[in-house]
């Protein structure tokens, strides 16, 4: 074996992070790691990358003992890292930003053609090629994710770890990068990759190993397995498939009439859209991530105002009205952005779990502390949060935490319409099927649920009509009977228009 | 005209941007690994006051130069400790600095000197003017360029340092990546705080260069506040210059221009005050062509996510 992990146990004050986890990788394989949020997989992986130093356990490269102290010493013993947020310096070159630490010189001065010819070199000998004198912040991320993988190499590493490599990327990408990722493994590096999405790990992976709550609780052959046991082997029980009621939809809870947005240049953002949700139905709006979607529930939010047409909310047209009023008027918004919109990252989880609350909890302008304090840990324990305590700051939880957070705040509100914009997204499957429930809860109780997401199988699962926007316009409506992923993906393609 | 733009005022002008020129370096450089150094004219008015101390104490100008250095060495070793080992805010440091130049030399000015306002000796000895040989002989340039104060040489001789260690040396590229981006800086074993450290030194001793020009090159006295916001100027040279020497170097020449452009009004009856807000203006219409460049804002961003 080029690695064995044995025996890691990591504790933080009285938090266990791993408990007696195993793990090795052969030479050439891809060994996937992969577990919910909080499993202990970054932790396990920090510990081997040297960030971080086991309460207990060894870890052996290529038969030797070895124990890091730094990164610097786990890259020298051959390991390598991609970080899930890149670790790149965008005003410098790809060359530059490949061979830093290593740069090649003459007399002294850095060798800028050396470094570019070298990286050349790299990328055509691993089959990744990359232009070296390209400004990395005007890449993509698909080739900044390439830049990233090809400095690893350069640094020499023969054990590649991924962070979520793929999270940031576009379906293309993703598939060109699991391309390159199997033919290095042809050529002898090894990788370990962490992340949830299982479809990938099932296509790339030679070996699967599931981590939750700090343990192993398995690892498998990727041939010997499939998606739905690995998924038992994350939440540690039988996911429940979604079961919806039969609902009558009632009334219009929100109509949307002849909308029109025009951006800066007067270019149209969205136009002439006609769009009605009623109580007690999930309207899905699928359509690839930039089509108008963002702009469409901004005006319905009241965070971006409306050109042409009127937006009504239980029949109160919500020109003019601002943010807390709309909100008044009956809506809850799970936003797309959880950072940008949804969240305030230097305050605590009290805080956050309270905004748009706040007014509601107060007494001669006060906020009533205690009974927020007990709503906010009510939720956190309702909906599995890790969160440590609520005085601790939103940016110490993960993404997928914190999305739960907002999630609950939002759910919390008695509203009439909520908007769910990409609810699940960067959550693990735990996670996501309680987020599910919960939205389809909303809509059994007779709430009007505008579901926006660019993950078709979570509009496929949870719509009774999906509407498809294609630059600005609605491209298609089908009802959740008749729709397919064929159909759906047509239409965002923007092919066989129907209006 | 021609009286107006002769070569008596493209001399002064070289005298008067060498220390903006020094500080802006300073600037620079400290903004090139994400600490935006608002301290310069502190820094500055450190370096001049101790400068005369140095000439006071020692009673020889190159040991007072080198006194003044060491000085701003040790002032801007305030700054990075807050800053870098405390992660405290650099604008909020590099302002109390500010105040406490201001303070302290004005404290022992009296301390030591015994004198209120400003401190003079008739003795004492500033810095030599050194005629260039053969440039001297050009007719126009020798006048402009000959006969200036050594540290006016040196500054343009460290601004192509400067510009060949940024750019050029695998050292400079290293200290580039720390204020690009810290954390991945760190990830691949450059020493951050270490860099950070050698900046504001940097700064420390450039500044003291400065400020000994100002004290020692153009005059021989010490007056309180003498820097009389060159610091700040500097500041925006740094800025508009994006942290280029070369950049900085343009921008200080504009400004030092502007400046001996304003005195030279004065022999002129035009009001004296009239003429000393020239550069802030032309300063302040700068900040209007430059006001989307983002490289200060980046360098800023990639600060702040270091803690």
């Amino acid at each position: 074996m080029l690695l064995q992990m044995k025996n890691i146990t990591k504790h933080y004050g009285n938090v266990t992070a791993n408990q007696a986890v195993n793990f090795d990788l052969g030479e050439g394989e891809v060994h996937a790691l992969v577990g919910e949020n909080g499993a202990g997989k970054t932790t396990l992986m920090r510990i081997l990358y040297g960030m971080e130093q086991p309460s207990s356990g060894s870890v052996q490269v290529k038969g030797n003992n070895v124990s890091f102290d730094n990164p610097a010493s786990a890259m020298a013993s051959g390991i390598g890292m991609v970080h899930q947020h890149f670790m790149l310096f965008p005003s410098f070159t790809v060359a530059e930003n490949i061979v830093i630490g290593r740069e090649p010189t003459v007399g002294g001065v850095f060798d800028r053609n050396k470094a570019a010819a070298l990286v050349e070199e790299l990328g055509e000998k691993y089959g990744m090629p990359v232009d070296p004198w390209a400004v990395v912040s005007e890449c993509p991320m698909g080739m900044q994710q390439r830049v990233e993988i090809l400095k690893v190499l350069y640094q020499g590493a023969d054990i590649i770890i991924l962070d979520e490599p793929t999270g940031a990327l576009t379906p293309l990408e993703v598939k060109e990068l699991l391309v390159n990722i199997k033919s290095l493994a042809l050529q002898g590096k090894s990788f370990i990759i962490i992340t949830h999405k299982l479809h990938e790990v099932m296509e790339v992976s030679d070996r699967i190993t599931v981590l939750r709550d700090g343990q192993v609780t398995g690892t498998l052959a990727a041939s010997d397995t499939d998606v739905e046991q690995l998924s038992r082997l994350m939440v540690g029980r039988e996911l429940v498939s979604i079961v919806k009621k039969d609902v009558e939809p009632g009334e219009a809870v929100l109509e949307v009439k002849g909308l029109g947005i025009r951006g800066p240049k007067g270019k149209a953002l969205l136009k002439d859209i006609h769009l009605e949700v009623r109580a007690g139905e999930v309207v899905g709006i699928a359509g690839i991530s930039g089509n108008g979607q963002s702009e469409l529930i901004q005006a319905i939010s009241g965070l971006r105002s409306i050109d042409e047409g009127k937006v009504q909310l239980s029949g109160v047209d919500i020109q003019g009205m601002d943010v807390r009023d709309i909100r008044e008027q009956g809506l809850a918004h799970i936003p797309e952005d959880r950072y940008l919109w949804g969240a305030a990252k230097d305050a605590t989880v009290l805080d956050n779990g309270l905004m748009g609350h706040h007014h509601k909890l107060k007494r001669r302008g006060l906020v009533k502390g205690k009974e927020a304090r007990t709503k906010v840990t009510e939720w956190i324990k309702q909906f599995g949060i890790k969160a440590g305590t609520v005085d601790n700051n939103v940016q110490n939880l993960s993404g997928g935490n914190l999305q739960k957070l907002i999630a609950a705040r939002e759910f919390a509100h008695d509203s009439h319409l909520l908007i769910a914009a990409e609810p699940t997204r960067g959550v693990d499957i735990g996670a996501m099927e309680i987020i599910h429930t919960e939205l389809i809860r909303k809509r059994d109780a007779g709430v009007g649920v505008l579901l926006v997401s660019s993950e078709l199988t979570e509009i496929l699962q949870l719509s009774d009509r999906i509407v498809v926007m294609y630059e600005g316009e609605i491209a298609g409506e089908i009802s959740a009977m008749d729709a397919t992923e064929e159909k759906i993906s047509l239409l965002m393609s923007g092919g066989n228009r129907q209006t | 005209m021609e009286q107006l733009l002769d070569a008596a005022l493209f001399s002064s002008t070289l005298r008067v941007v060498t220390p903006i020129l020094l500080a802006a370096l300073g600037g620079a450089i400290c903004s090139r690994v994400g600490l935006f150094n608002v301290a310069l004219e502190g820094f500055v008015l450190v370096g001049a006051f101790s400068g005369i101390v140095g000439n006071y104490l020692f009673g020889n100008v190159w040991l007072a130069v080198l006194f003044a250095v060491l000085c701003v060495m040790l002032f801007s070793l305030i700054f990075g400790y807050l800053s870098i080992n405390l992660n405290a805010n650099p604008i909020v440091v590099g302002i109390s600095l500010n105040f406490l130049a201001t303070g302290m030399t004005t404290f022992l000015l009296r301390a030591i000197f015994n004198v209120k306002g400003a401190y003079y000796d008739n003795e004492m000895v500033g810095l030599p003017k050194w005629e260039i040989p053969l440039i001297k002989d050009i007719p126009w340039v020798g006048d402009v360029i000959s006969g200036q104060s050594p540290l006016v040489y040196l500054a343009f001789i460290l601004m192509f340092v400067l510009q060949f260690y940024l750019f050029k040396t695998v050292s400079g590229f290293r200290l580039r990546s720390v204020g690009e981006n810290p954390v991945a800086a760190k990830s691949i074993g450059i020493k951050v705080r270490k860099h950070q450290y050698s900046a504001v030194l940097a700064c420390g001793v450039l500044c003291g260069l400065a400020g000994a020009q100002l004290s020692l090159g153009q005059v021989t006295m010490f007056t309180e506040g003498m820097t009389a916001g060159r610091g700040f100027i500097a500041l925006v040279a740094t800025m508009l210059g994006q942290a280029n020497p070369f950049g900085v170097m343009a921008s200080s020449l504009l400004f030092g221009f502007m400046d001996a452009f304003g005195i030279r009004l004065q022999g002129l009856a035009i009001p004296s005050h009239f003429t000393q807000m020239l550069p802030y203006i032309v300063t302040l219409i700068a900040m209007f062509f430059f006001k989307d460049r983002s490289y200060m804002q980046d360098a800023l961003k990639a600060g702040g996510s270091s803690r």
